[in-house]
């Protein structure tokens, strides 16, 4: 009973719903502040998921149906199953296992690759481009993310998120040798998420809405819910690592802390869907192997060289 | 010959008549491999209105305002393009206070139209701040338009034989306040386009066209000035009060989309010179010279720099009271034909900056209706009867009855 109150409702499936529709509204709210417009009142990311909620679902005469309904729902579970191992406000995730740093990371590229496969088997054009699109960028992103995400493990000397956490509580300063990766996985997160200057998969001007172009009613309701809890599940895995403040302290501050935390990354993500034009595909592949790469290589250097010195 | 692996890869994908890149309906086959463009297929039509024959049907009078709504960005050039024909047949002095207003008018369309084109050009490179913020900066110019003439886009300020409102010393004050902050912010924009990294790397190299082919292939406006084409119809062939204005042609050679970006940009610069000149300058005098109801048979030829290029009207006059014939060649038309150029070897992404590069206005350029036969290369032009039958049995053919449904909507109608 208490597993699926966790899992269910706190800090599982509605918390994270209802997280995840904050954030998609602070993220809203913000680039309409920062572009000088009004922007949506805080009800709007619920509303449109209601409204969505109610529409029909179209699914394309030529998409394989079963394929096609499937996908949001696969994009969505995999998503919520990787809060599980991931410390929010307490040093200790719900679960953990030796190891779990790889299965969360694994759990985020699941909706990609869901994207790709709605996408292709939408057998839309623009969709199929899209779909094709993402599973290029995700090439690009994946490994500076996993660089980035490593570092700070390999400095910890453990791949349990609960155990990396609980070791820089214990060293604080130590979190300030892991700038750079926090950069980096920062900025691969933002072509996770696809957003601008990363949001080439689906590209308005270009293929209408790229894999997301026959999706519509609940499909897409839930596609969208998907990346919206994408965003909090990434920003927490980020916090978790790169910013370990607030976990000792009591519960009802931690929380607030996390929230902090959490809404932190969705500003610096905000902030750069705002200052930058969307690059072309090839351009994105070329940034992440040429600048992104070698900074990930170079916080390694690092860590490995600390590592040598300081925990001797 | 193709190689048939290679052939495998190719497909083709349409962009419009309905696509978020597109403001308007036109069709863009793209044939693709990959994300690189191999062959580009343009499609016009969807938006004739048959304005020119409809002028023919209507006094010279009301011929004005039918040809203000060919486009709602250059309103003012159509107008001011037809009036100045209509005014050389009739052989009318208009007076100079009535040029420098349709000047100052002109002028501020053009602030308008290339605020307007920054801000889409924005949208179409996934930059949507810069859309929001040029949008927001060009309300100014809009509400200037609006305290001058009444209106913000359709402005009706031009007669046959001047204008029909004359402007104060108040309004003067307004548009120098006004064109003072767009200066400001123009100069911004000027640094945003040109520091920028993400900007100049969606911009540079991209839709080359050179000089050569450029002239070749008969670019007007921005798009030729940014290949290095140094013409502009307001130093060559000065109409209104240009002859007496005071401002530099803006010329590049980058040749690419960035280039047809800066040009915009120091134009607005040259505008807002000329906009204080006209201010400054504007002599006093009547607005208007009363115009004959029938206008001598004659016929004139006449070009007007619109925001994008050479605007050209032909007026043809029989002596009556309504024209014999009104031809219109917007500046897209001429320019329409550089894209298919621009996007060879490019990549899909690239495809709706490159249109809108040449700021495309296809209300402005569409002229008839083409079919083209499925069946072979032959093609046709259809009347309206014909067209009408040859749509019905198509939806007929496809077990839709649109006669019936037409019958079902009179009764209900009737109910």
């Amino acid at each position: 009973m208490n597993a699926l109150f966790l899992i269910l409702i706190f800090p599982g499936f509605l918390f994270l719903a209802l997280f995840g529709l904050f954030a998609e509204f602070i993220d809203r709210k913000l680039y309409a502040r920062m572009q000088n417009r009004q922007g949506p009142p805080w009800f709007q990311p619920l509303a449109d998921f209601i409204k969505l909620l109610g529409k029909e679902d179209i699914v394309p005469d030529e998409a394989n149906a079963r394929m096609f309904r499937l996908m949001p729902l696969f994009a969505l579970t995999a998503v919520v199953s990787s809060i599980i191992y991931i410390p929010l406000w307490k040093t200790g995730a719900l679960y953990s296992f030796s190891g779990d740093l790889v299965v969360v990371l694994y759990l985020l590229t699941l909706p990609t690759l869901a994207f790709f496969i709605g996408g292709w088997y939408s057998t839309s054009l623009y969709a199929r481009i899209g779909s094709v699109r993402s599973l290029t960028q995700m090439f690009a992103y994946e490994v500076p993310l996993f660089m980035g995400l490593f570092s700070p493990a390999l400095l910890a000397d453990s791949w349990t998120l609960s155990d990396i956490s609980r070791f820089y509580i214990d060293h604080p300063t130590y979190c300030f040798f892991n700038l750079i990766g926090f950069g980096v996985a920062l900025v691969a997160l933002l072509g996770k998420l696809e957003k601008a200057p990363f949001d080439i998969p689906e590209a308005e001007t270009e293929i209408v809405a790229g894999t997301f172009t026959e999706y519509s009613g609940r499909l897409y309701a839930f596609f969208r819910l998907a990346i919206d809890i994408e965003m909090i599940v990434g920003a927490s895995l980020l916090a978790a690592v790169f910013l370990p403040f607030g976990l000792k302290d009591e519960a009802a501050i931690g929380f607030l802390i996390y929230i902090l935390k959490v809404v932190l990354v969705v500003f610096l993500l905000t902030l750069a869907r705002t200052i930058f034009a969307r690059l072309r595909i090839d351009q994105m592949v070329k940034f992440c192997w040429k600048y992104l790469v070698p900074l990930a290589l170079l916080q390694l250097l690092i860590v490995l060289f600390l590592k040598g010195v300081l925990l001797q | 010959m193709h190689d048939s692996h290679e052939h495998e890869h190719e497909f083709k994908i349409p962009l419009g008549p309905q696509h978020p890149a597109l403001k308007e309906p036109e069709s863009f086959s793209i044939a693709l491999k990959g994300e690189k463009i191999l062959g580009v297929d343009i499609r016009l039509g969807y938006n004739h209105r048959g304005i020119e024959k409809a002028c023919e049907e209507r006094t010279f009078l009301q011929d004005v305002y039918l040809l203000e709504r060919i486009c709602g960005i250059c309103s003012h050039s159509h107008s001011t393009a037809y009036v100045q024909a209509v005014e050389e047949i009739a052989g009318l002095a208009v007076p100079p206070r009535a040029l420098y207003i349709r000047t100052l008018i002109g002028e501020l369309e053009r602030v308008h139209s290339h605020f307007l084109w920054l801000g889409v050009a924005g949208h179409e490179i996934g930059f949507d701040t810069l859309l929001m913020y040029t949008w927001r900066d060009r309300e100014i110019v809009m509400d200037l338009l609006a305290q001058l003439t009444g209106n913000r886009v359709n402005y009706g300020i031009n007669t046959i034989g001047g204008v029909r409102r004359d402007i104060t010393p108040e309004h003067g004050k307004d548009i120098l306040a006004g064109v003072a902050t767009l200066e400001e912010r123009t100069k911004y924009y000027i640094r945003i386009a040109t520091e920028e990294t993400t900007i100049i790397k969606r911009l540079s190299g991209v839709g080359i066209i050179s000089k050569e082919d450029a002239l070749r292939l008969g670019a007007v406006g921005p798009t030729a000035r940014a290949s290095g084409v140094d013409r502009d119809i307001r130093r060559e062939d000065p109409y209104a009060a240009y002859a007496e204005m005071d401002f530099d042609v803006i010329t590049d050679d980058h040749c690419d989309v960035y280039g047809r970006t800066v040009v915009r940009l120091k134009e607005l610069m040259e505008s807002f010179k000329i906009i204080r000149q006209i201010v400054a300058k504007i002599p006093d005098g009547p607005i208007a010279v009363r115009a004959p109801r029938k206008i001598p048979a004659g016929e004139a030829f006449s070009r007007y720099e619109a925001p994008r290029g050479e605007d050209v009207h032909y007026v043809k006059s029989n002596g009556g009271e309504k024209p014999e014939r009104v031809k219109v060649r917007a500046p897209t038309l001429a320019n329409i034909q550089t894209v298919k150029h621009m996007l060879r070897d490019r990549f899909l992404a690239d495809m709706p900056i490159v249109i809108a590069a040449i700021d495309p206005c296809f209300s402005c350029t569409d002229r008839m209706v083409g079919i083209r036969r499925l069946d072979g290369e032959k093609k046709e032009i259809l009347g309206w009867e014909s067209l009408r039958s040859f749509s019905l049995g198509w939806h007929r053919a496809r077990g839709f009855d649109v006669t019936v449904a037409e019958k079902k909507l009179h009764q209900l109608m009737e109910h």
